[in-house]
């Protein structure tokens, strides 16, 4: 259970984070743009990690973790989580405009509808 | 296509002019006629939200005089409400509007007892509470679900209601215009609540009887449902 703190709390915290973006809406210029930087950050990252494998057996070992490859997993299994909220997120958005569309059309074609076929009733107002 | 109370079955009470049933079909040829005959002689204006049945329940629910609006392709139960509030608010002048469930077990006499117990209290929500007295009668398993999501209900909205995911509930206008339900599935229940109850609009929770058949069994939400109804309403 305590051994291994570092990584222990550097992956907790990952994970909260991620769960945190599922519940909270987040503002949408800062979101952007945060995605953005993570996405710079990993490139660099990966570039360094190609250029340098030791590197990455080094800051394993500076968390505590044994060799680079498992800091790879722990960081991409962190990192799915991620997108997976990411892609929850992106998912209702894009539902929610589908729902707004369809709707509209629905009550168009229904106000159409009675008010051509039918004169009385439909629009009291 | 709309009628005005021309094939309105007599009875003792006065049909409800100024209110319109909000009744989301999906899939319920079956009944949905003998639903709209019984509940069309106490209200006779009735919009079934049609979410894009596979079978031709919007052609019955016309037959039997209702207005129906027709969703493109399924989006949930809860965005058939939606849509027939917006139906209800932007091309009729109702001062109330009722969601009732197409699958007949909600009682049309419940309903008009819930109307006039608005009116008369200047009430602008009324819920439907099968917990209120004991003529519903839900199996033990169902009975457990359905306090579990009254007590989360509770928790998640700050209300203080006995029953949950009720589909019978009368509206006055001024609060369906301040609703605006994105939770397109069974979760809205619970969403339908917190918007309420945001309003700080004056409520009241009503006995109702909900009626159990075999044909509503059959339709109803599987106990396995209620874990994507609580996924739902935690995630945003």
């Amino acid at each position: 259970m305590l051994d291994q703190p570092v990584i222990k709390l550097v992956l907790l915290v990952s994970v909260v984070v991620v769960t945190a973006m599922l519940t909270r809406s987040t503002a949408g210029v800062r979101h952007q743009a945060v995605r953005r930087l993570l996405l710079v950050g990993f490139v660099v990252l990966a570039a360094l990690a190609i250029l340098f494998p030791r590197l990455m057996t080094q800051v394993a070992q500076l968390l505590g973790v044994g060799r680079g490859a498992d800091l790879l997993l722990y960081g991409l299994t962190v990192v799915f989580l991620g997108y997976v909220a990411a892609s929850y997120r992106r998912m209702r958005q894009l539902e929610q405009q589908v729902t707004t569309l369809a709707r509209e059309l629905a009550l168009r074609a229904a106000v159409h509808d009675s008010t051509e076929h039918d004169p009385p009733g439909a629009h009291d107002s | 296509m709309v009628s005005v109370g021309d094939n309105a079955v007599m009875t003792l009470t006065p049909a409800q002019e100024d209110t319109w049933l909000v009744i989301p079909l999906f899939d319920e040829a079956q009944v949905v006629e003998e639903v709209l005959r019984e509940a069309r002689a106490y209200f006779p204006h009735v919009v079934c939200v049609d979410d894009a049945s596979r079978d031709d329940s919007a052609a019955r629910a016309r037959a039997a005089g209702a207005v129906v609006v027709r969703h493109p392709f399924n989006l949930g139960q809860g965005a058939a409400l939606q849509t027939g509030m917006r139906f209800v608010l932007e091309a009729t002048d109702a001062a109330y509007l009722v969601t009732f469930d197409a699958d007949g077990q909600h009682q049309p006499v419940d309903a008009a007892a819930m109307v006039q117990r608005a009116r008369d209290e200047d009430l602008a929500i009324v819920f439907g509470s099968r917990f209120l007295d004991d003529r519903t009668r839900p199996g033990w398993l169902k009975k457990l679900v359905l306090k579990v999501a009254v007590w989360l209900t509770n928790q998640q909205t700050g209300m203080r209601l006995t029953d949950a995911h009720n589909g019978l509930r009368v509206i006055r206008r001024d609060a369906a215009t301040r609703l605006d339900l994105r939770q397109n599935r069974m979760a809205h229940a619970t969403e339908i609540v917190l918007q309420l109850g945001r309003t700080r609009l004056p409520w009241a929770e009503h006995p109702v009887h909900v009626l159990y058949t075999d044909y509503s069994r059959t339709k109803g939400q599987s106990l396995m449902n209620s874990v994507n109804i609580l996924v739902d309403s935690i995630l945003k």
